[in-house]
């Protein structure tokens, strides 16, 4: 059983041996200690001269990185908590992002951003947010979110493949968001997963079939009465929700998990909603102006979509408490999405 | 004598391109915004002068004159700023936002100074002997991030030459209420070499450059050149709150066209002035003419 915490770590050990431009940037990333989440573990020692340790910079080396990435190095850059990352918001809003389109298409700028978002942790307020929100929209920026899934044949997909790919295969900025609780889980393959039918599609645009977008219903059930779509760690929540519905409601939903947040695609969602006529967005990010609320959006504007019923889930628009029971009452819980359902269906 | 002459010649290109813009934008032929180096021009002249062909450059707003020193062709440059297909950057950029070979342009204060530190790292690590030139205004020593940047410059010995332009002033505020201490110290306490100047004449310019260069080259480990200088025209088009006085006083004593000028036989000067008049106007006439781009634009939905 792989850790999503080992899928990365792995993936980034993987794309340093590939490709010997890629670079990895970081505070405390070195070996022994391999970051403040581990991710890095054995990096530095597999390549010691790849792997920078940093000052405390964030914004510095967001432009180190981008001036990296437009002379041909494939940087990746370990911010530690994704909290801070609105200290690089001028070098990915109006430097990084730019670039390749102001300079009309005439540089590549191939750099990830990897940063764990999320609470539940007890960090409080400056320490547990998950800001990605904040990113979307961002013309130029791809945000990826893994899920613990790794449905297809020969490895293709799953957390690892996912950053491998966004660290040796894109050539503008990638914003990839992990979260802390999501390390610890458990990357479930079809044979975990004896509950639910799996389908994995991918937008019309991501032809090279990059991002993929989980369906997941529960086996041998009757038609879904509701969609629900979450994405990154309250992929994880929310199924077991959906789990807990099924059998102690008798409720049947079906889950999308899309796993590239922007640019921003309807696919899955859609065509799910378009059987179910009801809609639940689940994000552990604050409720207003959120991922959720621009997923209601796009889907109500479509003529004859059917939708009767929708809804948000979100943490409360509050800062994150550090109290356990106060943080509990902030962000969403598996319950609330079953609540919620229940109110919907 | 040929450099003058070639030094002159490349200082008159960007003082006849600038008066260019900014008579032509009262006439609405240029949309948006600019920023002029007259009284400046030795500076970009002096510095790229000493560049090899592979070096890099980073810009900022006021980059005009370090885009026409470099060999960027004037013709497309006064068709980015009038939005036209042929611009520099097919009109998506404007007067500061420009890419160009080994030459790249922000318009925002100091985002580029980190930018220009990586770039030097990844030319080292390429074991090359590329070196990236970066310019910063005196009002841009306000931004954190440029003391990032000067940090990991140095620890990691970056192939980078900061170039200051001091020219006491920022849009309007004068260095004397914006910066304490002075600039050498802000290098000194990165253990960055610098060199100060104050002259408005290319020629030292272009030696103390070519020292600088050559050690940052050499030894790559970044250094800075603090070049004193004066605005003599406005801050973008018209918006100069600086005396009458004062602005005659620097245009009499810090103009570094008629600094050269005076030296060169008046014959020489006369020649080239009327070849770059030539030029500039035929360039502008070229840039009138061509089409504007292909609109609308369409994000992929
Ligand atoms: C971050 C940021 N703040 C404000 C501005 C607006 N602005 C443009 S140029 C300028 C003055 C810059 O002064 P200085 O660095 O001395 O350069 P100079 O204009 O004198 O060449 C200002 C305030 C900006 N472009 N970026
Ligand atoms: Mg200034």
């Amino acid at each position: 059983m792989t850790t999503v915490l080992e899928a990365l770590n792995c993936a980034l050990l993987a794309a340093m041996d590939a490709d010997e431009n890629v670079i990895l940037l970081g505070e405390d990333i070195l070996d022994p200690y391999g970051g403040a989440f581990k991710v890095t573990r054995g990096c530095s020692e597999a390549h010691p001269d790849r792997v920078i340790l940093t000052p405390i910079s964030e914004a510095g080396l967001a432009g180190i990185a981008s001036g990296m990435a437009l002379r041909g190095l494939r940087p990746v850059l370990e911010i530690m908590f994704g909290d801070f990352t609105t200290l690089l918001a001028d070098q990915i809003i109006n430097h990084m992002t730019k670039f390749r389109w102001m300079y009309n298409d005439s540089v590549d700028l191939p750099l990830v951003i990897r940063t764990p978002m999320g609470g539940r942790r007890g960090y409080g307020p400056t320490h547990s947010q998950s800001l990605e929100k904040l990113y979307l929209g961002v013309p130029g920026l791809t945000v990826l979110a893994p899920v613990s899934l790794a449905i297809l044949p020969a490895g293709r997909d799953g957390p690892g493949p996912l950053l491998q790919q966004a660290i040796l295969g894109t050539n503008s900025p990638v914003l990839f968001i992990e979260n802390k609780l999501q390390y610890l889980q458990t990357v479930s393959g079809l044979s975990d997963l004896s509950e639910f039918d799996v389908r994995v599609e991918f937008s019309a645009d991501d032809t090279a079939k990059l991002y993929p977008i989980y369906r997941l219903t529960i086996k041998g059930a009757p038609e879904p009465k509701i969609t629900l779509a979450a994405y990154g760690a309250m992929a994880d929540l929310t199924r077991e929700a959906v789990i807990r519905l099924a059998y102690e409601k008798e409720i049947f939903s079906e889950l999308v998990l899309p796993t590239r947040l922007a640019p921003f695609r309807l696919e899955g969602i859609l065509d799910s909603v378009g059987h179910t006529g009801a809609l639940l967005t689940v994000e552990e990010g604050t409720r207003t102006l959120g991922w959720g609320a621009e997923v209601l959006a796009r889907v109500s504007e479509i003529p004859g979509i059917g939708l009767k019923r929708s809804a948000r889930i979100a943490a409360q628009d509050l800062p994150v408490p550090a109290s356990p029971v106060l943080e509990a009452s902030v962000l969403p819980q598996v319950d609330t999405i079953i609540e919620q359902v229940q109110k919907m269906v | 004598m040929s450099i003058e002459l070639d030094c002159y010649r490349s200082m008159l290109r960007i003082r006849r391109f600038e008066e260019t813009v900014l008579d032509e934008f009262k006439r609405g032929v240029f949309s948006g915004t600019t920023h002029t180096s007259m009284g400046q021009e030795a500076n970009a002249v002096g510095v790229i002068s000493q560049l090899n062909a592979d070096d890099v450059i980073v810009t900022n707003h006021r980059c005009h004159g370090h885009y026409l020193a470099y060999g960027g062709d004037m013709r497309a440059l006064f068709a980015e700023m009038m939005g036209r297909s042929t611009g520099v950057c097919g009109g998506r950029g404007g007067s500061q936002h420009i890419h160009w070979r080994n030459l790249y342009s922000n318009g925002v204060q100091g985002g580029i100074a980190p930018i220009a530190v990586g770039m030097a790292l990844a030319e080292k690590r390429k074991g090359n002997s590329t070196m990236v030139v970066v310019f910063i205004g005196d009002g841009t020593f306000g931004q954190g991030v440029l003391y990032e940047a000067f940090n990991m410059a140095s620890l990691w010995s970056a192939p980078v030459l900061f170039v200051v332009e001091h020219n006491g002033i920022a849009q309007t505020t004068p260095t004397s209420q914006a910066l304490a201490g002075s600039i050498p110290a802000r290098f000194a306490a990165f253990d960055i070499e610098s060199v100060e100047l104050d002259t408005s004449d290319v020629i030292p310019i272009s030696t103390a450059a070519s020292n600088l260069i050559a050690s940052v080259r050499d030894c790559r480990r970044p250094a800075a050149l603090i070049l004193n200088t004066a605005r003599l025209g406005p801050h973008s088009k018209g918006d100069d709150t600086r005396s009458v006085e004062t602005l005659q006083a620097l245009r009499e004593q810090r103009d570094p066209i008629s600094i050269l000028g005076n030296r060169l036989e008046p014959g020489d000067a006369d020649a080239i002035t009327g070849e770059v008049v030539t030029e500039v106007k035929l360039a502008f006439e070229q840039a009138l003419a061509d089409p504007y781009p292909q609109t609308p634009m369409e994000a992929a939905q």
